[in-house]
């Protein structure tokens, strides 16, 4: 027994090599199984991300001879992941100061990849049907007025205001204690439950505020307008706890790990090329999202009809 | 999970025990009446005093930041849990591979024919039909990365629960210290377990892996000890006097006398280590879980289904065969020479299927289920979701039910005052229990004010009390009725099995197609869950009644329902109230995982502490969850210490 620990031992420090062994370096055990060279891409919940995501596979795929593995994980974890080379790409971010310095500027091991061309916004929202009911409705000084309209089992005695996952960038609970608004924040859990709800709630016509962003296909579906914050100003949402302001306007933008992009070869190139607009993206999350395409399947149909596009992206 | 079984001791004579009662509730008011006013005029607020409550967001998040800089750099990172991580990667790589190198084929096989070596041929044709279906239903390299994972962490949790077992079974001192913290960890949810781990390894395998160890090691060591310790005394005499030193008298004769145990430990340690391995997706552990968690995330209930029964085969199976060999423990199952047959087979089969290129499952195989599942569950949605005349749907169920229970019972919990509350609970243990349980609890409601989440606490409590409810009154009507009518307890029985073996994360599936996403489903879940533990501790302890008892009532001619409620209720209350204590506990582990589907709360608190990489929220939640099943068991603990969990 004790030779076989001591053996068993003695062969996982072989392995390993002796000296030290950096957790922060290793793989998941299921990567490169059959030997490929392989690209991990990070994948996010939502559906514009899937969209980037299909076509950079697709390309790399069909195009460059690469395997690609996606993994989903939520934001945060993400750059952990790819700081520790388990993830090779982020295609699509909303803006993450602290990781950013962190990993970035600090321990230099993700490098930036250049901008996705697709700017995002993060706001409320309120059905276009309700505005045409209430003009007035779309200022966050009136929203107190109408908060027994958005009254729901979940939010007691206070308007509801709806946001989706716990993952997402949000400073809506403090948004609504520093406006003072007579408003309860409740967390739907996931995107997906959130859109089902709305899609219910704009079926009944019924009223509903909500935590939303653009570009977003749902928009084509559920007309929705922006109910108008006090206006964003640089570092106005620097305090977490503070913040009495709208969001910003995010540039999207691609981040790579520090090693891919050195020696990830054709695909890094590949990457930090890849760029395209709002239409290009939408177009693509209607088809997964509305027309239930699987992402292959809408990368493949996008890909056909704008070669002009990616064939810049290649060279 | 296991087959349960309830010892009735005998009761206490009725007024000894009512005296008792009034001592110990005179105790208490006399403490009450001092201690209350005191605390109110201290601290007088209906919520936790903000005074007596330690913010631990800032030193948690500095030694979360620590840990993230020098991960890879520090001696203790680089010379220890770097070692740890990597050989657990190594490990489950090497089994993934070698699964991978099998082929389907190869490892549909090998299942099998273990299977039929040690269980027969019946359960070897379900286990292979089960793998097969797990390849149909497109699922088979997430079942392999699964089984790896599962693999290696029952190897890893086996060793561990033997060495602790030993331990225990060898040493009476290290056998007290140890059966407490073992009992504790029984009792907590597994989701409290995700995240000191994920506070060192990061997302991922290791992380997975070494949480899923932690839950899935305790059974082991516990029914290790136990058997140990029940080895017949004459047996062992006999082997003394024929001159064993203690090392043979061990080898030889305990260890072999404990194998009943052993195998069942095992069994156990199997099953929580599956249930663990799915809930780990929550932390990396891809496989299965993965695609049950993302499919959760995008309500895509088809998917979620694809995966989830997979994971249930996985469940049956491993449970029906580890169970089978336990019962025929003693017995000498095959000679050696069928197993090398069976190994020989399993190699030819393996190779056979690499030759003709065939290791990978065919896509041309899988049937795709999600589609018509969907389909079907948006009919459900547009047709029993809302509006259906006279019944309403089941939308207006979960609306009606959060606005009528839970909503009145969250609010009056935290209307009460704080020290109401921890009176109330002592009141309650103290009843049921010893001082000792009284005072645990009473401390244990305490360290989540101390914490800062009383509110949230409260909140899950009262999701946790609504749904032991519901599942009390379900359970002890279907207990009754299955104790009087022999023909429809052998109906529920396999029912009852297959629930009992499926990993709590399975139910959150069906439960988000019927009522959306919010508290009600996650109390839904939660039921669903804990009923059939208490169906069945219920019906076991009406049967074994004493017959004489029952059989004088009805010379005195009592009817059924007087026999029932003055006779057999009365007779059965340790049973019942160690059903009470299952299902709580029960419904605790399930209403912290409702925090995926919209269950808000601690549950919720922890997902978003591991999505928002926000460790100083999620450890704190983690501990009031902790805080919180200690409580609740302790408070329902009868005085005689019971069986453990999964029941």
């Amino acid at each position: 027994m004790r030779v076989r620990t001591t053996a068993a031992v003695a062969s996982l420090v072989l392995l390993t090599g002796c000296g030290a062994a950096d957790m922060t370096k290793q793989a998941s055990p299921f990567a490169n199984a059959q030997g490929a060279k392989t690209v991990t891409l990070s994948v996010q919940s939502w559906v514009g991300a899937q969209a980037n995501v299909a076509v950079a596979q697709y390309l790399l795929e069909h195009r460059l001879g690469y395997r690609v593995d996606t993994v989903q994980v939520d934001e945060v974890p993400a750059w952990d992941a790819l700081s520790q080379g388990r993830v090779d790409a982020i295609l699509e971010d909303w803006g993450h100061p602290d990781q950013e310095k962190r990993y970035v500027d600090d321990k230099h091991t993700i490098t930036r990849g250049g901008g996705l061309g697709v700017t995002g916004h993060i706001g409320w929202y309120v059905p276009t049907y309700l505005v045409k009911q209430h003009p007035d409705i779309t200022n966050w000084k009136n929203l107190n007025k109408y908060s027994s309209l958005f009254r729901t089992p979940e939010s007691g005695g206070k308007g509801q205001l709806m946001d989706g996952s716990p993952s997402y960038v949000t400073n809506d609970k403090a948004l609504v204690s520093n406006l003072k608004l007579d408003y309860q924040v409740v967390f739907a859990g996931s995107e997906a439950a959130q859109i089902t709800q709305m899609r219910q709630f704009a079926k009944e016509k019924k009223p509903f505020l909500t935590y939303w962003y653009a570009p977003q296909w749902l928009f084509k579906k559920v007309p929705m307008t922006e109910v108008k914050l006090p206006a964003y100003k640089e570092g106005c949402d620097a305090d977490a706890a503070k913040v009495a302001c709208a969001y910003p306007h995010t540039p999207l933008q691609k981040y790579l790990n520090a090693d891919f992009s050195k020696k990830g070869g054709k695909a890094a190139v590949f990457l930090k090329k890849f760029k395209w607009t709002t239409e290009d993206q939408n177009e693509v999350s209607l088809l997964i999202a509305d027309q239930k395409l699987t992402p292959e399947q809408a990368a493949k149909k996008w890909v056909d009809s704008h070669a002009s596009t990616w064939k810049a992206w290649l060279s | 999970m296991a087959t349960f079984t309830a010892s009735v001791p005998r009761t206490l004579p009725t007024d000894l025990l009512r005296r008792r009662a009034v001592q110990k509730l005179l105790l208490l008011a006399v403490a009450a009446a001092i201690l209350v006013p005191l605390a109110n005029a201290r601290w007088a607020s209906g919520s936790w005093p903000d005074a007596l409550t330690v913010d631990l967001t800032k030193p948690l998040t500095d030694v979360s930041d620590w840990i993230i800089d020098n991960r890879d750099s520090h001696p203790l990172f680089l010379y220890f849990f770097g070692y740890v991580s990597n050989a657990v990667v190594i490990c489950v790589r090497a089994v993934y591979l070698v699964l991978l190198a099998a082929g389907w084929a190869g490892v549909t096989v090998f299942g099998a024919l273990v299977a039929w070596r040690v269980a027969g041929v019946r359960l070897a044709l379900g286990t292979g039909a089960a793998f097969l279906a797990c390849g149909l239903l497109g699922m088979w390299v997430p079942t392999m990365q699964t089984l790896a994972l599962m693999v290696v962490a029952v190897l890893a949790s086996v060793a561990v629960g033997l060495l602790l077992g030993l331990a225990g079974g060898l040493s009476d001192r290290l056998d007290r210290a140890l059966r407490p913290v073992l009992d504790t960890m029984q009792v907590l949810p597994a989701f409290a377990y995700l995240l000191p781990v994920v506070l060192v390894f990061g997302i991922g395998v290791p992380a997975a892996v070494l949480a899923t160890v932690v839950y899935a090691a305790p059974p082991m060591a516990r029914l290790t000890t136990l058997g140990l310790r029940g080895a017949d005394k004459e047996v062992l005499e006999a082997v003394d006097s024929l001159g064993a030193t203690a090392r043979q008298r061990l080898l030889t004769a305990r260890i072999p006398l404990a194998r009943r145990e052993l195998l069942l430990g095992l069994n156990q340690t199997i099953m929580m280590a599956l249930s663990m391995a799915v809930i780990a997706s929550v932390i990396g552990a891809g496989g299965l879980g993965d695609r049950v968690y993302q499919a959760l995330a995008s309500v895509d209930v088809g998917a979620a289904l694809a995966a989830g029964i997979p994971i249930v085969l996985l469940a049956v199976v491993l449970d029906r065969v580890t169970g089978a060999a336990g019962e025929s423990a003693g017995e000498e199952t095959g000679s050696r020479r069928s197993w090398l047959y069976a190994a020989v087979a399993v190699v030819v089969v393996a190779l056979a299927a690499r030759l003709a290129g065939r290791l990978d499952w065919p896509d041309a195989w899988t049937l795709n289920i999600a589609t018509p599942v969907n389909r079907s569950v948006d009919w459900m949605t547009a047709h029993l979701y809302s509006g259906v005349p006279v019944v309403g749907g089941t939308a207006d169920w979960a609306g009606h039910f959060t606005t009528w229970v839970l909503d009145p019972v969250r609010g009056g919990l935290q209307w009460l005052p704080w020290w109401s509350v921890l009176l109330l609970v002592a009141t309650l243990a103290w009843l049921i229990g010893t001082w000792r349980t009284a005072l645990t609890a009473v401390l244990a409601m305490a360290a989540i004010g101390v914490l800062g989440v009383w509110k949230p606490s409260l909140d899950t409590l009262s999701q946790v009390l609504a749904a032991v409810a519901v599942t009390l009154v379900l359970g002890f009507a279907t207990g009754i009725a299955a104790a009087r009518s022999d023909r429809f307890e052998r109906l529920l029985r396999p029912v009852l099995d297959v629930f009992q073996t499926m990993p709590q994360f399975v139910y959150l599936i069906p439960v988000v197609a019927l009522f959306g996403v919010g508290r009600a489903p996650a109390v839904a879940a939660a039921v669903v869950y804990a009923l059939p533990a208490v169906v069945r501790i219920t019906t076991q302890g009406l049967r074994q009644v004493d017959p004489a008892a029952l059989e004088s009532a009805r010379s005195l001619g009592a009817t059924p329902g007087q026999q029932l409620r003055q006779v057999q209720l009365p007779l059965a209350r340790p049973a019942l109230l160690l059903a009470v204590n299952q299902g709580v506990v029960l419904v605790l582990a399930v209403v912290i995982i409702g925090g995926l589907v919209g269950g808000g709360a601690l549950g919720y608190d922890v997902v978003f502490g591991l999505a928002q990489g926000d460790l100083a929220t999620g450890l704190v939640a983690g501990g009031a969850i902790v805080c919180l099943g200690l409580m609740l068991d302790r408070v329902t603990q009868p005085t005689q210490r019971r069986t453990k969990k999964g029941a």
